[in-house]
């Protein structure tokens, strides 16, 4: 594979739902090691664009692409996208009762990466060491998934997964809302793990830059009103910190 | 056109095949007390089974039908087109060899076999009225426990039979126990002496397999002061053109300190009526639970029932309904509190698909004279269409102020966002499906020996498929 194509590659896209436009052009490449930030306030289209990654079926793309190592990814399901090598850690992750952690961890490694990949005591080495590094216990693996679990139970529990799967293209929308300093501080080391030195890429959403001191984001994108209205370094994300949104909120209005 | 017809009669159906009918003895169809007095007859019954056997059928005439349930579906009933005894082997088997070969296969399908080797501690395996298989662990038979099949438990132990034999479900409980016990013919009978804990659980599983075969097994299990044992029964049938009807009884006898759980998956093809009776009895300290799945079946109506008779007593129904296309499944739970510190639980969970419709309908009693009694009912519904019905009917009868009752209901649908979850972790949407579906009814299914649970779990993988529009 060409090493100049990018992991992720996001050309002019529009979607919405129900006729109403939420993203309005959004252009972003990820590529192969790099880390990138999206940042902004609520609503202004962060989780659409990673449900829309991800293949949401509530939302209609009317123009532009999307492409997973140059592989277009808008025609394909949300598994097939899975088994491709995207991954979401989602904000807000559902609960299956009686679905146990243990099993529903061994079937989606066996549907994304096969079923010798969760067989055997690899597959049990890789568990164990995973949850020794989030600081998960044991006996989280007999509990329904995201069934009771607390906030930051949730969290740790998307990216154990996020571990296990080892996808090309790792989405992380609030991922650090919910946790603590400890849980963002861990849950961060699960991410460059994931990313750094690899040929993977991950996306992070956040509306805060905490995370961002522990996983140094290659570039930060703010999004506006379904816009990528400034990008920048990591720098961009301590002006944010100070300044707030207002200003590109103008910037962005004037320009519109 | 007939294979088409017969499969849209009978729904998808996707455990189905059926045997050649190779039946050696078989009446003509319809009912009468001469029909009875052969059946009796050719199996060289004594006098008083002939007797209760007669009175039962002339009960079964006079009784009208149910006035509850799903009447409509059980008007259609036509009792003239049911073939009240069939054999399709001679003998009782000892040794899986000697099984028909046909049989077998049939056997071979289920994977019963492998299950053998891992649980099975003895082997009723029931096709068509006769058990042609049974296999007793020799540690079993050293333990003094008694399993045989209904009709060798007549022939070698009459005295018991005649002792229990509908003391727990007299004939004239209803329709359908009478007609049981007019043309019973195999089922298990099984006696466990004083202080014996039966460690493996005991199975069997039942077919059905000629076309219109009406299946009859009558069951009797007697657990002896302080012991404990668990009986499994699973059902699976062929595809048929047209309807058949599956009428049990099961009568349950805990005496004094004694454990009985019955389990059970039902997956009768989609045009078999189910009605039937199972009730125990439970004495001081006894503890009697059904596990009772119901994933097959045109209408079933089976209401496990306990009678806490001694002080201190326990009863559990754990039960499962999935209806799909065409299915009513009618089922839900009865207890009596006689006695005082009695207690009792009830969970049933309900899955509803494709128009299906399912019906919790439960009565939990307490009497005057019960002190102190505990009763905890839940039900949950996972509805997954809108064309799909589920209702609950609990009754509690509570006739003494000191029980404590417990009572929670929930109706509940899959969401997209559930879905959508699961499909972003490489699951298929018919795959996110079963998941879903199988944690809902995990609660049941862990209750289950493992085989039973990967099977069930397979069934309802297999019925999620092409469910997806
Ligand atoms: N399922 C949905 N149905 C209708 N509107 C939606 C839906 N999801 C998102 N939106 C709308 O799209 C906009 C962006 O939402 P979202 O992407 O969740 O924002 P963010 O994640 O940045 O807070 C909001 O105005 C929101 O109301
Ligand atoms: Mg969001």
């Amino acid at each position: 594979m060409a090493s100049d194509t990018p992991v992720l590659g996001i050309r002019d896209l529009h979607a919405g739902i129900d006729d109403t436009p939420i993203l309005r052009g959004i252009d972003l490449e990820i590529p192969a090691g790099e880390i990138h930030a999206i940042m902004g306030r609520n609503g202004s289209g962060k989780t659409t664009t990673a449900n829309i990654i991800m293949g949401h079926p509530d939302f209609e793309v009317s123009e532009g692409s999307v492409e997973l190592n140059g592989e277009d990814l808008l025609d394909m399901e949300p598994w097939e996208r899975a088994r491709a090598g995207v991954f979401l850690s989602f904000q807000y992750p559902q609960a299956v009762p009686g679905l146990q952690v243990g099993n529903f961890l061994r079937k989606s490694v066996a549907a994304i990466r096969g079923e010798d990949a969760a067989k055997g005591t690899e597959f049990r080495k890789r568990l164990k060491e995973a949850m020794e590094e989030l600081d998960i216990d044991r006996s989280f693996l007999g509990r329904y998934v995201n069934d009771g679990f607390s906030g930051g139970e949730k969290k740790r529990f998307e990216i154990l997964q996020l571990m296990l799967l080892r996808p090309k293209l790792a989405i992380l929308d609030e991922t650090d809302s919910g946790l603590d300093i400890d849980g963002i501080r861990t849950v961060s080391k699960g991410i460059n793990a994931a990313v750094r030195g690899t040929d993977s890429g991950a996306l992070i959403i956040t509306h805060y830059s905490r995370i961002l001191e522990h996983v140094q984001p290659d570039k930060v994108h703010v999004l506006i009103k379904g816009r990528i209205v400034k990008s920048g370094g990591p720098e961009l994300a301590l002006e944010l910190e100070e300044r707030g949104y207002d200003w590109l909120e103008e910037e962005a209005e004037t320009t519109a | 056109m007939a294979a088409k017809e017969a499969r849209d009669a009978v729904g998808e159906y996707k455990a189905g095949w059926h045997d050649p009918e190779n039946a050696t003895i078989r009446f003509d169809f319809g009912l009468s007390e001469q029909v009875v007095r052969d059946i009796s007859a050719l199996k060289n019954e004594p006098e008083w089974m002939t007797d209760i056997r007669v009175k039962a059928f002339h009960h079964f005439e006079s009784r009208p039908m149910p006035t509850w349930g799903n009447m409509s579906m059980l008007e259609d009933i036509d009792f003239d087109k049911v073939c009240y005894y069939l054999r399709s082997s001679d003998a009782t088997e000892k040794d899986w060899e000697d099984v028909p070969e046909d049989i077998r296969n049939t056997f071979d399908k289920l994977g019963i076999p492998e299950a053998e080797q891992k649980w099975l501690s003895g082997v009723t395996a029931q096709y068509e009225s006769e058990a042609v298989y049974h296999s007793i662990r020799e540690d079993l038979e050293q333990q003094g426990v008694i399993f045989l099949d209904m009709d060798s438990g007549l022939r070698e132990y009459p005295e018991i039979v005649k002792e229990w034999f509908c003391s727990v479900v007299p004939y004239q409980d209803n329709k359908f126990s009478a007609l049981n016990t007019a043309v019973w013919s195999g089922g298990s009978f099984i006696y466990v002496p004083k202080g014996v804990h039966v460690e493996m659980p005991v199975q069997a599983y039942f077919r059905i397999n000629a076309k219109n075969m009406g299946q009859f097994e009558r069951t009797l299990i007697i657990a002896d002061e302080g012991s404990s044992i668990h009986y499994v029964e699973g059902c699976t049938a062929p595809t048929y053109s047209t309807d058949s009807l599956h009428s049990a009884v099961v009568e349950l006898i805990a005496l004094p300190g004694a454990h009985i759980r019955y389990s059970t998956v039902q997956n009768w093809s989609a045009n078999v009526y189910n009605l039937v009776t199972k009730r125990g009895i439970a004495h001081e300290n006894a503890k009697i639970e059904w596990v009772d799945g119901n994933i097959g079946s045109k209408l079933t109506m089976k209401y496990p029932a306990v009678i806490l008779k001694g002080e201190g007593s326990h009863a559990e129904v754990i039960s499962v309904a999935y209806s799909g296309k065409g299915q009513h499944q009618d089922a839900g739970a009865k207890i009596h509190h006689l006695a005082s510190n009695t207690t009792s639980k009830i969970l049933s969970k309900s899955i509803s698909k494709d128009g299906g419709r399912g019906s919790y309908r439960g009565l939990v009693s307490v009497s005057p004279k019960a002190e102190n009694c505990k009763l905890n009912v839940v039900c949950d519904a996972l509805i997954l269409d809108d064309g799909s019905r589920s209702d609950t009917y609990p009754t509690m009868e509570v006739a003494n102020p000191s029980a404590r009752c417990e009572h929670e209901a929930s109706v509940s649908k899959v969401s997209d966002e559930q879905l959508f979850y699961l499909m972003s972790r490489g699951h298929s949407e018919e795959e996110a499906l079963a998941l879903i579906v199988n944690g809902f009814f995990e609660p049941f299914t862990r209750e289950l020996p493992m085989e039973y649970a990967v099977e069930l779990n397979k069934l309802m993988a297999l019925e999620m498929e092409g469910s997806i529009g």
